[in-house]
């Protein structure tokens, strides 16, 4: 039985400083602190069991590997549950957990309002014209990614191996939707001019099949065995492939579409029919076809396109779904993911230039096609380089993606609310909703727990080991009742809801 | 060859399903459209568009991420 998939988005942005000197380790701090300035919550993120070195294959490379946090940079939690930090000289967003795909999409929105706000807060703080300006893209077109991580709860019942070899086939040609385009090609060995355009900003970036790594050697599947739950009983998938999509459906067809696989393998219900041969090439293949038509080869000697093997997927997720019903995504977005599946597979496979409004590498094309007839460019002028870096200007006055008349999802009233109102139905919203009643009595929080300081005793921590509990159903009333920080530890010594 | 084409969908049914969603209108109506379109916001990027494109290009340059 597949479990309620869980999610959430985390963002590294890129970042660019105009007429100031600052590198961008100190402007991505800039950049929080000005959003902090007007809130209360300086909550610091809380490192306690941190284990990024822990390999889901059983490995132990904690000693090994260095370990990926930088303690000493700004950090820290915010009301809606999410956390905002600089991370590798990037400012990064991740989104509260989310019990459904829409709410993830309303999160990773909320979390572009932050950038926004930021970016004008630090604006008005900084003299003489000086900006920072931040770009939800992932690379730099000189080599450099950096990256949009999905996350899902997965059963740790569910044999490692089996997962790593059923859900490769989706990240491999999922990019046909959720691929935010690229303009060239930073493939080890490519040269300018070997690839013109191409669907995916990361694929170039992939050189592995699984494997530990993040940041360099990258794996189209990251083992990366750090659940921030009850370890007994589940995986966070830490899912490394992905696009940042400006496009509210690519980011709702991304996520929607790969917790609904997960949720098939879980239920073993996808056998090894569409296993792949040689996924690190086939990832490039894919991504270095916007006609589409290459054909990839799968291990029992079949080959397929990579449209053809989505209509595979969305064919088995259907009949997956009448024998199991759809309720590890909840039945309406369940619906609406297959609904959307669909939609985009007709489009892509009758025109790409039918779901201009959709998906981000076709929306972008039209424009690096369209400007470069108009203006007679060669592929390789850097004006249409410019094009593919600013449609992922997050200024709504320079964004290119924020004109083309991509279709959204999310209401902005909804998605400013979400700013500070955490999720109802995970535990984000025990951590957003004590951030913002008692934040002077916490000491730091983190995914799993909150540590409170108040003041007669040792600190306390607060585990929070289950996702799906410390929701408003469960604590909304005990958080109303309680009027200080001691009164909720009291409480919550007798009966432990969270 | 046989396997790839009976992957390929029939779109009848499947649009009208859809159809209260995407809008989508007959092709060749909606060609001139997306052209009319396509040339406002070909206008639009000329006046936003990064005034030196070759020095915003070259400066837009990042550390590595994960």
């Amino acid at each position: 039985m597949a479990i309620p998939k869980v999610c959430g988005i985390e963002t590294e942005y890129g970042i660019v400083v105009r007429n100031a000197d600052l590198n961008a380790v100190t402007a991505s701090s800039m950049l929080i602190n000005a959003f902090l300035g007007r809130t209360e919550t300086r909550t610091p993120w809380d490192f306690f069991d941190e284990q990024p070195g822990n390999d889901a294959r059983g490995l132990l490379l904690g000693e090994i590997l260095a370990p990926d946090i930088e303690t000493h940079l700004v950090n820290t939690v915010l009301t809606n549950g999410a956390r905002y930090y600089v991370d590798h000289a990037h400012p990064e967003c991740s989104t509260p957990e989310c019990r459904t795909t829409t709410e993830t999409v309303l999160y990773d929105r909320a979390a572009e309002e932050i950038m926004r706000r930021s970016m004008q807060r630090a604006k008005a703080l900084l003299p003489n014209d000086g900006e920072i300006v931040v770009y939800k893209n992932n690379s730099d077109g000189k080599g450099n990614s950096y990256g949009c991580h999905e996350n899902f709860l997965v059963d740790r019942a569910v044999p490692f191996g089996r997962l790593v070899s059923q859900i490769t086939p989706h990240f491999v040609t999922r990019q046909v939707f959720t691929g935010a385009g690229k303009v060239g090609c930073e493939a080890p060995g490519s040269v300018p001019g070997d690839v013109a355009y191409q669907l995916s900003q990361r694929a170039d970036f992939f050189e592995e099949e699984v494997g530990l790594e993040t940041t360099l050697k990258r794996p189209i599947v990251n083992t990366r065995d750090e659940p921030h739950c009850d370890p007994t009983k589940y995986r966070r998938l830490h899912v490394i492939v992905g696009d940042a999509n400006m496009s509210e459906v690519a980011t709702f067809l991304k996520v929607g579409t790969t917790a609904i696989v997960l949720s098939m393998i879980e239920d073993d219900a996808l056998g090894n029919d569409l296993v792949l041969a040689h996924p690190v090439t086939a990832i490039r293949q894919v991504s270095n076809d916007p006609s589409l038509r290459t054909i990839i080869a799968l291990a029992n000697g079949k080959r397929l396109t990579a449209l053809e093997l989505q209509w595979e997927l969305l064919d088995q997720a259907r009949s997956w779904a009448d024998r199991h019903g759809l309720d590890s995504v909840t039945v309406d977005d369940g619906k609406r993911i297959l609904e959307e599946w669909e939609n985009v597979l007709i489009g892509l496979e009758r025109d790409p230039v039918s779901v201009a409004n959709v998906v981000d590498w076709v929306a972008k094309k039209r424009l690096v096609d369209g400007y470069a007839e108009r203006h007679s460019l060669q592929p390789t002028d850097v004006r249409l380089k410019a094009i593919d870096l600013q449609y992922s200007d997050l200024r709504a006055d320079r964004s290119l993606a924020m004109r083309c008349g991509l279709r959204t999802l999310v209401d902005h009233d909804a998605a400013v609310q979400a700013i500070e109102q955490p999720p109802e139905t995970t535990r984000a919203y025990f951590r957003g909703t004590c951030l913002a009643r008692f934040s002077a009595d916490i000491v730091a929080a983190n995914w799993d727990s909150i540590v409170f300081d108040v003041g007669r005793d040792p600190l306390r921590r607060v585990p929070m080991m289950e996702p799906l509990r410390g929701t408003k159903a469960l604590t909304g009333d005990l958080l109303t009742s309680c009027t200080n920080a001691a009164e909720l530890i009291e409480r919550l010594s007798e009966t432990t809801p969270t | 060859m046989a396997e790839r084409t009976k992957k390929q969908r029939p779109a009848g049914p499947r649009e009208q399903s859809s159809a209260t969603e995407t809008e989508t209108a007959p092709a060749a109506e909606s060609a001139d459209r997306l052209k009319a379109e396509l040339d406002g916001l070909l206008d639009e990027i000329d006046e936003v568009l990064e005034t030196n494109a070759e020095d915003f290009v070259k400066s837009y340059v990042q550390k590595g991420g994960q």
